[in-house]
């Protein structure tokens, strides 16, 4: 494979492109409401019509607004039919001819699609993800070649130091700086690890983003691999998330078909292989010793950082992890430069964020916007609001990590730093919008369960100081608390976090913690006097004595 | 190995580089508390107790895993972390089935003497009395989970000094389950080999031999300690 | 003025007073020094208003307890929390491992599993307190100043306590003193 193989074959792609294309949505969330019947009755009725020079029917990934699926786009019209059942398969196509029919249609100018700015999810939707040939059309595997034939790793790394991408698994840290730890690391074997664990309740980012674009993620990797001096990889995808474990070995087995993968990539000394892991639905997995663990065919528990990863990591060796969505960002980067991408986001949150849209929301869905985009901008303009004219009280990112942020907030850029002020933090995308029905007292208890349950057990603060939390705001929600009980739980968010081993423990507090600090008065709504000692003493200084009768 | 200087609770202090927070200040006298730190195998600082507070930097840190560095400021002691340790003991008893009166270490046991070092004089959290059961169907020794810290030093000399890898860990959370070979009564765990070494380095009163009553469960450690010191200087291997 | 000194004994087995008593020649200095108004050693059938100290033993186990309990509090300055089973509720309350609501399930297993002559449950309401739902120690019932830890304390801890709150001073227990058990 050289240059202009993979030029030939983008050329090839597109000149067996037809007239028209029907697009349908093949990744999970369609495909749970029938989106394959729908892909084959548009393949027959495109069949029955002869149209089959004229129409290709393209199964595509994710097509974002995920609440109206089963979707299907055709193209040129740019027409998006919405909960497209089997039945609408023939209207479908005799409105490529110009044919009047009354089927549902999204708008695709709407807020929703308009103010997305794609880059991790730009080929979602387009391309077909089990066709490597498709992702070369859309310049796959361009930027690969051009890091291995025109830069060293330094290059590399220093690159993308200067595109200020920072990781999307949530805590931010620099990837640049990363991926130079890792490279000046010595050790003769190196690893680099995906992290595609995604957990977080109403989090769906990296499923679709494997599921719409594989190879994005594989050429990302491939990057990072020659930048850090790695030969081999690992893929670790929960087994929650079978479709994209499917299109990732069909990817992984067309990319080594064409040498993009394996022996000598593009003719170059450089060598790499990936290899899936699957989780078996820790949530614990997804922090990154933890991870290793697994993927070493250990029981999967954290252990103390240091050492880090980039120094021992896997069997001991220096090990890159990133997560899916941080990876999907590498190929465009070097294709089109790091300068492009400083441009995007504000000062300190390079590029664009993936978010997904969930909750009491019209428009559910996977958005895709710059950093630093009011978080008012996507809820209101794009999520377009609460339903039947609901208000929002609150917005949850971070997951079972991060914490509420309250509607008067709702001006806050969307950027680590402005998250992170806020008491809440980026997480991995997940965005879980409440309205005035939400009980917030309710989201902390149901945060802190998941938490409770998800913790490995390994340290005690966790594995116990959870389950008193989650007692403690049980009690409160059953109006058995008092204020002593408050300051328990208050006392216990403290020690938690600070005293955790790993992530998970370390930030199971935060969204009791931001509950309590902007909506304080729904648990002291449900607080009950407290009828511990009448008499009021104050155990420090209550004496028996005589004289103070 | 370089030697690096440092301070623990303001004592100026040589160590070797590669030694660890807590084997520095043991060896100057200073005593920090853990539990799931046990002589002779790798820690692998899971019960909190042993943090400390190192100056300049944010988060507190296990002594038991954190190696010495140069011109460390560390504090062992410091009101914040007394706090915290006896948060960790309460949270402690009240996970388990932890009655002293009846227990066959009572007296000799690490928790016990850990809670009243820390000057834990009661558990302000609400008891949860989970049902664990009791395996006694080994033939020498018997497993209480009820009185079980999950501190993993059982496993860890069975796996890294025996090397018989019968003891392991199941369950997540607080259902974590110390188990024998794949969740098996004890006494039907073909892979153990009936050292005792797991018995000797529990912390508390949930491993014992059978046929001890209260207060009458002693352990003997010098046994772990003669025989990993014994590997570590080679003593059994002939010239 | 002499302290009003009361001791209580709930769900346990009096080996808390036993201890006590083992205070010795301290008894005869404690009795020149309080007034005992209410003690299971003295005939007292009500407990009393006014009293400044109160050691109470035992957990808290049926609805006899609970009464009395809150009327102590009301009743009381300072209150001891005596011995393991009113600090941690110890043996008495090794029954909730049956379940959250466990009084039936450990009456049938005493009176009528393990009995060997007239399995019955004895019920004799206003007489026999019915058992609580589950057994909980003091300070989960009523706030609770200082605790006593032991089974039983040693009579020297007891009498270190008892000293230090009769001089006045906020009492300082440290090391052994907090043993358990």
């Amino acid at each position: 494979m050289l240059h202009n193989d993979l030029l030939q074959i983008k050329e090839k792609e597109l000149a067996g492109r037809k007239p028209f294309t029907l697009r349908c949505c093949m990744a999970a969330g369609c495909m749970s409401s029938d989106s394959k019947g729908v892909k084959q009755q548009l393949e027959q009725a495109v069949a029955e019509a002869g149209l089959q020079d004229q129409v290709e029917v393209r199964g595509v990934g994710c097509m974002k607004l995920c609440c109206q699926g089963p979707l299907v786009q055709a193209d040129p019209t740019g027409v998006l039919y919405e909960k497209v059942s089997p039945q609408d398969a023939a209207p479908i196509i005799a409105a490529l001819n110009g044919a009047q029919n009354n089927l549902a249609k999204s708008d695709p100018n709407a807020p929703f699609f308009a103010k997305q700015h794609s880059i991790v999810l730009a080929n979602s939707g387009i391309i077909d993800p089990e066709r490597i040939e498709s992702y070369i059309a859309a310049d796959g595997y361009l930027a690969l070649h051009e890091v291995l034939n025109e830069m060293t790793p330094k290059d590399v790394v220093e690159a993308m130091v200067k595109s200020g991408l920072r990781g999307r698994g949530g805590a931010g840290f620099p990837t640049g700086l990363k991926w130079g730890t890792v490279a000046k690391s010595a050790g003769a074997k190196k690893y680099v690890i995906c992290n595609a664990d995604e957990g977080d309740p109403g989090a769906f980012m990296d499923r679709s983003v494997l599921e719409s674009d594989p190879h994005a993620v594989l050429e990302g990797m491939a990057i990072a691999a020659y930048a850090v001096g790695a030969d081999q990889g690992f893929m670790y995808v929960r087994a929650e998330y079978p479709l994209a474990i499917s299109r990732l070995q069909i990817a992984i087995k067309q990319a080594k078909q064409m040498g993009l993968l394996g022996a000598g990539i593009f003719e170059s000394p450089f060598n790499f292989n990936v290899d899936i892991r699957i989780g078996a639905g820790a949530f614990v997995c997804g922090e990154e010793t933890a991870l290793m663990a697994s993927v070493e065919g250990k029981r999967g528990t954290p252990r103390p950082r240091p050492p880090f990863p980039a120094e021992s990591g896997l069997f001991g060796c220096p090990t890159l992890l990133n997560n899916v969505e941080t990876f999907a960002n590498v190929a465009p980067i070097y294709r089109k430069g790091a300068e492009w991408f400083a441009g995007i986001g504000t000062e300190k949150s390079k590029g664009t964020k993936v978010f997904a849209l969930a909750g009491k929301i019209k428009n559910t869905g996977l958005i895709e916007v710059p950093m630093g985009t009011p978080m008012r901008t996507i809820v209101e303009d794009m999520g377009g609001g609460a339903p039947d004219g609901g208000k929002i009280k609150a917005v949850q990112t971070g997951g079972p990590s991060g914490g509420c942020i309250p509607s008067q907030h709702l001006d806050t850029p969307v950027d680590y730093e402005s998250l992170g002020k806020l008491g809440s933090i980026m997480g991995s995308g997940g965005m879980i919008v409440m309205d005035e029905t939400t009980g917030m007292v309710d989201v902390a208890r149901f945060f802190m369960e998941f938490c409770m349950e998800e913790s490995c057990g390994k340290c005690i603060p966790c594995r116990a100081g959870t389950v008193q939390m989650h007692n403690i705001l049980d009690k409160i929600l059953q109006r058995k608390a008092t204020a002593r009980d408050l300051a328990k739980l208050e006392e216990l968010c403290d020690m938690v976090k600070n005293t955790s081993l790993c992530g998970l423990g370390q930030t199971a507090p935060n969204p009791t913690l931001s509950t309590l600090r902007f909506f304080r008065n729904e648990y002291e709504e449900l607080l009950q006097p407290d009828k511990f000692g009448p008499r009021g003493t104050d155990a420090a200084t209550a004496q028996p004595t005589a004289a103070t009768q | 190995m370089a030697a690096k200087t440092l301070t623990i609770d303001g004592k100026q202090i040589t160590a070797e580089e590669g030694a660890t927070v807590l084997q520095v200040a043991r060896e100057a006298g200073v005593n920090i508390p853990t539990l799931c730190h046990l002589e002779g195998v790798y820690d692998v600082g899971a019960c909190r107790l042993c943090l400390v507070e190192v100056a300049g930097v944010a988060k507190l840190l296990p002594a038991c895993t954190t190696k010495v560095a140069e011109g460390m400021d560390i504090k062992t002691d410091s009101e914040r972390l007394r706090k915290y340790r006896r948060m960790t003991l309460e949270l402690l008893f009240a996970e388990r089935n932890h009655v002293c009166a009846v227990c066959v270490s009572n007296g000799h046991c690490e928790l016990q003497t850990l809670a009243y070092s820390q000057g834990m004089e009661h558990v302000r959290y609400d008891y949860t009395f989970p049902k664990w059961n009791v395996d006694t169907t080994h033939r020498l020794f018997g497993m209480d989970h009820n009185r079980c810290v999950l501190c993993s030093r059982c496993v860890r000399v069975c796996w890294h000094i025996e090397g018989a890898g019968t003891k392991n860990v199941s369950g997540r959370g607080s259902l974590s389950k110390i188990i024998t070979d794949l969740n098996q009564p004890w006494g039907q765990a073909a892979s153990c080999t009936e050292c005792g070494k797991c018995v000797m380095a529990c912390p508390t009163g949930a491993l014992f031999n059978k046929g001890v009553t209260v207060g009458e469960m002693e352990r003997d450690r010098d046994k772990l300690e003669f025989i990993v010191t014994a590997r570590e200087k080679k003593q059994w291997i002939a010239e | 003025m002499k302290i009003r000194l009361a001791t209580v004994w709930l769900g346990g087995c009096s080996g808390c007073h036993m201890s006590f008593l083992d205070l010795d020649e301290f008894l005869i200095d404690l009795a020149d020094a309080v007034d005992l108004v209410y003690s299971p050693v003295v005939d007292v059938k009500d407990y009393p208003e006014n009293v400044d100290l109160c050691l109470i033993e035992g957990a808290v186990c049926n609805e006899d307890n609970l009464e009395i309990l809150h009327k102590i509090r009301a009743r009381t300055k300072v209150l001891v929390s005596f011995g393991d089973c009113a600090v941690t509720g110890n043996v008495p309350a090794m029954r909730n491992q049956f379940g959250i609501d466990n009084a039936e399930n450990v009456l049938q297993r005493a009176y009528v599993e393990n009995a060997q002559n007239n399995p019955s449950v004895p019920k004799a309401d206003g007489i026999v307190p019915q058992l609580l739902a589950n057994v909980v120690p003091v300070h989960e019932v009523v706030h609770v100043e200082y605790f006593l830890p032991g089974c039983p304390p040693p009579a020297a801890r007891i009498k270190s306590l008892v000293a230090q709150l009769l001089a006045g001073t906020a009492p300082k227990q440290e090391g052994e003193q907090l043993k358990f058990g």
